[in-house]
């Protein structure tokens, strides 16, 4: 340092103007030592590969060890059929939901992975996407109408192209049931009067867990669509209905006849100790998405599994399903490159689903002719109430702005379980603020 | 640095005073010298450069990381912003703090909660700790060991901490429950579903861990009161609760204010361990796992996550404030 210092030192002319520049030089040097701490907070990641048709980049949120070999499975059939090398860069799932927002602004990969409903539609609405619509072009009759009402954004254009989903529905020991003598119920009334049944049988009727939050989401979904109907669901979660109304109220109203029946424990439980308790012959039933399988590890026990759509109660019967849908977008970037184009054809054929489905066996391929061959019965009903649905949900935290999901309906939802009351007027507030702040 | 202004100075003289006469020898040094500017160009050139450095970069980084990010959460309550383009920021007034204090129903728990907080810890865990180093300060076989066995708590990891806590909590095959003979039994409590008690049982845990570090702030504390305080005390007949009370904690008054403000500090920043058991909710709710809530994750939403963050701040100011003042004005008086 001292050497850098004699040259000034011997300018002997230096007046009080040449110590200002040298402090000046001082302070911006310490300055420019902080300019790597702000960029650091950005939190961009590095450039990526250029997009030539050859080569695309694909982000992935599915970290756990099943998925992403999966996705490996997918990139490397491929790469196998087309030649062109898929650069995929795989982030722990909570961070890639969480920072979502300045991944698409940053420099995002050509393709990513991201769920169907108002999160995709949010986005595309932004513009941060990229239309596919010569995709579906291709891709169009390997999907159901409901997966494409599903894929579409708010302008009429499509944008994901799914891959996988699971429903939503009311899991049972087959086993139990036939010992106890239980039948199915179709109706809710039906559903009332065996759970009545079950409780005088010292049983908990409805297996239920809440510690986390989201899983109650799933009984408000349903008892809404059963009662108002699909379309009101969405209008609801997209805030175009107010909440503060009597078809909201009505919801609550009616599953507060439901909250004798669900396990008083919910709020103290994960839903992974709820299917423990299923499995324990605790519970006589359980809603939860069709992943509560991961958790029956003995074959004979997921053998006896099976399940039944939510009874239907006023309108459009079990038409509904909630049955939350995974698949890939292109980022606006993407939309350039014609590779990262034929990657979400290839997803959307049979042949791309049918790798991925091959290495994941816990959901249910989206695409028609996907390959059913090793499909348990179970899978296999899954993929027919999916198949059958003429309306798929999301489930809330999907369908709705993620902070009135998280932020206004989780504790909400916990408190109506602890004691029957919500206010109605108070979540309509709260909605106001918050889709205003988008 | 340079030879000349490195080298140690002799006492009477300043280290700019060698490095003056450096700088002297320049066109203007000498006349300047007497005059009233005399006592700034004592610096020279050099000087200020490592002046600037020393001082500058400390204060750029604070600007940076402290200062800068407190200004624009203050700048941020005050707006609606989807954190995405600059260009959506919009102008809000005070809806967020009206949102907050009238629409948000987690938030008037948040602050009760915040308040027992305090509470328990004053008057549970912050005695404890002191009654533990009290106890610890005589002279018993093994006092190391009991000292470390306090103080682990404060050094385990958060995921270390959920698991052991759950062991004693869960509901089904938890210690405690088993201990009350209701394991397995619908008379089980859920200690930590059941929004009655799920508060007790985090504030226990977070007593578990505040006392052992307030024991070992107070043992450094008791091991610096001068021995001979104690012998006057004795020789004038008090016993050992009045020596205690009268003469070694009121001496142990720098000790006490420090526990005092971190004490009132965890309290307003109490969050691990509710953020592990359910993240702040169903009985749960802290302002700070408030804060979280709204301002990470997909949950975002700013505004509303800033104005949190503000009046988290401003209470926060109060206590140390009232420390600074507590430190400086003694400073002062001294």
């Amino acid at each position: 340092m001292a050497a850098n210092l004699d040259p000034f030192q011997s300018a002997h002319n230096a007046g009080p103007g040449r110590r200002t520049i040298l402090k000046t030089l001082g302070i911006g040097a310490a300055g420019l030592a902080g300019i790597p701490l702000l960029a650091a907070c950005t939190g961009g990641s590095g450039p990526a590969p250029g997009a030539s048709s050859n080569s695309l980049t694909f982000g992935s949120g599915s970290s756990d060890d099943v998925p992403k070999n999966a996705y490996k499975a997918v990139t490397d059939a491929f790469t196998k059929k087309t030649g062109v090398t898929v650069a995929t860069n795989v982030v722990p799932h909570n961070d890639f939901q969480n920072k979502i927002n300045s991944y698409l602004q940053g420099s995002p990969d050509d393709a990513f992975t991201w769920f169907a409903g108002y999160r995709m539609q949010y986005y595309a609405g932004k513009g941060l996407l990229a239309p596919v619509d010569d995709v579906w072009a291709t891709i169009g009759s390997n999907f159901s109408d409901a997966m494409k009402k599903a894929s579409t954004g708010p302008d009429g254009k499509m944008y994901l192209v799914p891959n996988y989903n699971y429903p939503w529905g009311f899991f049972y020991r087959k086993s139990f049931w036939a010992e106890k003598g239980y039948a199915v119920p179709k109706t809710f009334d039906e559903l009332k009067t065996l759970a009545t049944k079950m409780k005088s049988d010292g049983i908990i009727p409805i297996g239920f867990a809440d510690k986390d939050g989201w899983p109650a989401m799933g009984t408000f979904d349903y008892i809404n669509m059963r009662l108002n109907g699909y379309q009101f669901h969405i209008d609801l979660t997209a805030h175009k209905e107010s909440w503060d109304q009597k078809k909201v109220s009505d919801v609550f109203d009616t599953w507060k006849a439901l909250l004798p029946f669900q396990d008083p424990n919910a709020l103290g439980q994960t839903w992974q100790d709820a299917a423990k308790a299923l499995e324990a012959k605790k519970t006589g039933m359980y809603l939860l998405g069709s992943f509560v399988t991961q958790q029956f590890t003995d074959p004979a026990v997921l053998a006896d599994i099976d399940f039944f759509p939510f009874p239907e109660i006023a309108v459009e019967g079990t038409d509904a399903v909630e049955a939350p849908i995974d698949g890939l977008l292109l980022s606006k970037k993407g939309g350039d490159n014609k590779a990262a184009h034929d990657f979400l054809a290839f997803m959307g054929s049979a042949e791309g689903q049918n790798a991925y489905a091959a290495v994941d066996t816990s959901n249910i391929a989206t695409v028609k002719g996907a390959d059913t061959s090793k499909f348990s019965p179970l899978n296999k009903k899954c993929a027919d109430t999916i198949a059958n649905a003429k309306y798929i949900s999301q489930f809330l935290d999907r369908d709705a702005l993620p902070a009135m999901a998280n932020n206004v309906m989780i504790p909400a939802l916990q408190s109506f379980i602890k004691d029957g009351t919500v206010d109605v007027k108070n979540l309509e507030a709260q909605a106001k603020t918050l889709y205003a702040a988008q | 640095m340079s030879t000349t202004a490195e080298k140690p100075a002799a006492p009477d003289s300043e280290p700019g005073a060698a490095g003056r006469t450096t700088a002297g020898k320049g066109h203007s040094g000498a006349g300047r010298r007497p005059g009233k500017a005399g006592k700034v160009r004592r610096l020279t050139r050099r000087d200020k450069f490592v002046l600037a450095i020393m001082v500058g970069l400390p204060t750029l980084i604070q600007l940076l990381l402290v200062w800068l990010p407190t200004l624009f959460s203050i700048a941020l309550s005050f707006t609606r912003w989807n954190g995405l383009d600059l260009k959506d920021i919009k102008p809000a007034g005070t809806d967020n703090y009206r949102f907050v204090v009238q629409d948000y129903p987690p938030f008037w728990p948040a602050m009760q909660h915040n308040i027992l907080w305090l509470v328990f810890l004053a008057l549970i865990a912050t005695p404890l700790g002191l009654l533990l180093a009290v106890l610890l300060d005589q002279k018993i076989r093994g006092s190391k060991i009991y000292q470390s066995i306090f103080f682990t708590p404060v050094m385990l990891s958060l995921a270390l901490i959920g698991v052991i806590w759950q062991l004693f909590y869960n509901r089904d095959s938890g210690l405690l429950n088993y201990l009350l003979g209701t394991a397995g039994t619908p008379r089980a409590v859920d200690w930590f579903g059941d929004s009655n008690v799920n508060i007790w049982a985090a504030m226990v845990a977070a007593t578990w861990r505040h006392a052992g570090y307030v024991m070992l702030l107070y043992l450094a504390g008791l091991k610096g009161v001068d021995p001979s305080l104690r012998e006057a005390a004795s020789i004038d007949g008090a016993n050992a609760v009045q020596t205690f009370f009268r003469v070694v904690f009121p001496a142990m008054r720098p000790v006490n204010i420090v526990i005092v403000v971190i004490t009132i500090i965890e309290s307003l920043r109490a969050f691990d361990i509710v953020y592990i058991i359910n993240r702040g909710t169903n009985g749960l709710e802290l302002i700070s796992a408030l804060v979280i809530q709204n301002l990470v994750g997909e949950g975002q939403v700013i505004g509303v996550g800033s104005a949190l963050a503000v009046i988290l701040l401003v209470i926060s100011l109060i206590p140390i404030v009232f420390y600074l003042i507590r430190t400086f004005g003694k400073e002062s008086k001294a």
